[in-house]
């Protein structure tokens, strides 16, 4: 019984993961290095990168800081309108990423709320590198305050009041005090946002307006290869994702391991050995 | 530093934490507020700290108002009962944190943190343990650390919430023998928080029993003990059996029905015989004897059905010979008389 319950795991995976991620790499190089290397060199695939690196760039740092205050506050502080604060965090995460890109043109698009004005002050939003970088903050909000949340609503308040009592400042005792306490949930909580900042395709997709070299990102210079007949030129575009991806996951199990590892260390010391 | 507050109140939504609490404690005292929970002392010890602010009323210190001051400003040793130690620093870092957060231009330095750590490490007697973090620490090891913590940054006063509340009982009893001792040497003013009356009586120089919001009385363990204000009082320090009587030439008489006033007798100020003694004894059934243990615990029911606990040394005891099941009769060599409407 065991023995099938895990052939059937270890086939079920290497159909529906294993195989996909082989496939990739295998495609990717099919026609040898020197044409991979060559579909990752050329202009409209350079820009892509950069485009991609640009948007993750600013949404990251932006969604880290915004993470990190916003789970601070719910997790520390009392206050009217906290649980409409949590569902506002969440909304990214339910509402389709085609709509969240939708609700962007419906704002800054030429005939949105915010259109002609912007038109009359000569401001690209639509079609621009300021829309994808846009839409990707919206899509990845989410993330690093809510890794961070759990954490910090289970270590209550008691460190940073005895920070306080000795002396520390609010900025002292965050930098000292609270944010070790988190930093491997935080460094997860990044590495998500970044996967996703980097691979996000439907909110940008509508945001874009597929102009080559110019606003076209990873995910959706990908989609512009494939249907231009240039799978090989695609997949090696795609293993950077896919390599992207391949990090994340060892990442995430160091992190784990070592969130584990504290787990331990705590539950082990709240057995109180008497002396 | 000595530490006064006055009339101070503090309401959590409903609830009323405190309800017009004033309280002196005077330079170099080590002060116990005792208290059954959600008594509102560890509210009362947070509002001293600055770590929760009064609805109303005052908080001085050395007849300063500091009641708008923050805890960061106070300058006031806390010690958690959870401990509160910095889990991802070292006992090390941990008792160093206080000197290294000031600010640059009062900012001791390397060498005189690490003179101050290595002194405070040595009184509580973990110099070995500089490396460690928290989580390698027992529990009582953990609560001195917290307590050296507190040192480090010379407080003006010491308070400490349910220091011992996290511990077994035999490291408890060290601990709290070992503070006592700290304190004679060191002479901060300090309060810390209890339930436990032993610990209260103990330890300090002088008693706070709260109830329900507010002080019921102050006063040395001696006179808390042995002459307390208020019927809470008395039945909280110690064992105690409550009666209905009345008091008639120096004796006091138990009744059966609840009129007269309210009558508490220590266990150990009831008189048992075999025989009928002084007019004011009345019968019982003793039912359970422990006989473990310095003094000898009798349980007894009364004719009328109320249980009275008795307590006897093991001399008395042999002499008596008591089983279980016998009649007896009991009668109080001292009790404390409280009118109904509580006054003494």
């Amino acid at each position: 019984m065991r023995w099938l319950l895990t052939a059937v795991a270890v086939i079920f995976l290497g159909a529906f993961l294993l195989l996909p991620l082989g496939i990739v790499f295998g495609t990717a190089f099919q026609k040898g290095l020197s044409f991979y290397v060559a579909s990752l060199r050329e202009p409209d695939a350079l820009a892509a990168i950069r485009l991609t690196l640009l948007a993750a760039g600013i949404a990251v740092p932006l969604n880290l800081v915004f993470g990190v205050a916003a789970a601070w506050l719910i997790g520390k502080f009392e206050f009217i309108g906290k649980s409409v604060l949590i569902t506002l965090i969440d909304l990214p995460f339910s509402v389709s990423p085609v709509v969240s890109g939708l609700v962007y043109v419906l704002l800054f698009g030429m005939q949105g709320l915010l259109g002609p004005w912007l038109m009359a002050h000569n401001i690209r939003i639509m079609f621009a590198a300021p829309g994808i970088v846009l839409a990707t903050i919206f899509v990845t909000f989410p993330f690093v305050a809510r890794e961070l949340l759990p954490m910090i609503q289970a270590q209550g308040n008691d460190e940073e009041e005895a920070a306080l009592t000795l002396g520390a400042g609010g900025w002292q005792t965050f930098f000292r005090v609270t944010l070790p306490n988190v930093k491997w949930a935080l460094l997860y909580g990044v590495i998500l946002c970044n996967a996703r900042a980097m691979g996000e395709f439907g909110a940008v997709s509508v945001v874009s307006g597929h102009i080559r070299g110019l606003t076209n990102t990873m995910p959706l210079h990908i989609e512009v290869l494939y249907n231009d007949y240039q799978i090989v030129a695609a997949f090696a575009v795609a293993s950077l994702l896919a390599l992207l991806a391949l990090l994340t996951l060892v990442v995430k199990s160091i992190v784990e391991w070592n969130a584990r590892r504290q787990l331990a260390q705590q539950a082990a010391a709240s057995e109180e050995p008497t002396r | 530093m000595s530490i006064s507050v006055r009339n101070i109140r503090k309401n959590f939504g409903r609830f009323t934490a405190l309800d017009d609490v004033s309280l002196e404690i005077p330079a170099g005292q080590l002060v116990a507020l005792l208290g059954p929970s959600g008594s509102g002392k560890t509210t009362l010890l947070r509002i001293i700290a600055g770590l929760e602010f009064p609805d109303c009323g005052a908080v001085q210190f050395d007849g300063t108002d500091i009641t708008d001051r923050t805890a960061r400003e106070r300058r006031v040793g806390f010690v958690f009962q959870h401990y509160a130690l910095f889990r991802h620093m070292t006992v090390f870092e941990n008792i160093a944190f206080g000197l290294r957060v000031r600010p640059r231009e009062f900012r001791p330095s390397k060498e005189y943190v690490r003179a101050k750590v290595n002194e405070l490490l040595r009184l509580i007697q973990l110099q070995n343990q500089a490396n460690r973090y928290p989580s390698q620490l027992s529990g009582g090891q953990r609560q001195r650390v917290a307590l050296a913590r507190a040192l480090a940054v010379e407080p003006g006063v010491l308070l400490l919430d349910e220091p011992f509340g996290s511990l077994d009982a035999k490291v408890r009893l060290e601990l709290r023998r070992w503070l006592r001792q700290l304190h004679d040497e060191v002479h901060i003013t300090s309060v810390f928080v209890t339930h436990d009356q032993d610990e209260a009586l103990e330890v300090s120089d002088r008693v706070a029993v709260m109830n329900e919001g507010r002080i019921e009385q102050v006063g040395t363990p001696d006179e808390v003990y042995n002459q307390p204000a208020t019927p809470f009082v008395y039945n909280f320090l110690g064992n105690v059996n409550l009666f209905h009587g009345r008091v008639d030439h120096d004796r006091t008489y138990i009744h059966e029905a609840p009129t007269g006033d309210l009558v508490f007798v220590r266990p150990h100020l009831l008189d048992i015989a075999r025989h009928p003694g002084p007019p004011n004894s009345f019968r019982a059934t003793t039912r359970h004897i422990n006989a473990a243990g310095p003094l000898v615990k009798i349980e007894a029911v009364t004719d009328w059905g109320a249980p009275v606990h008795v307590e006897m040394s093991q001399e008395r005891f042999r002499t008596l010979r008591l089983a279980t099941g016998e009649i007896v009769f009991i009668s109080p060599k001292e009790a404390a008389v409280f009118q109904k409407n509580g006054a003494a």
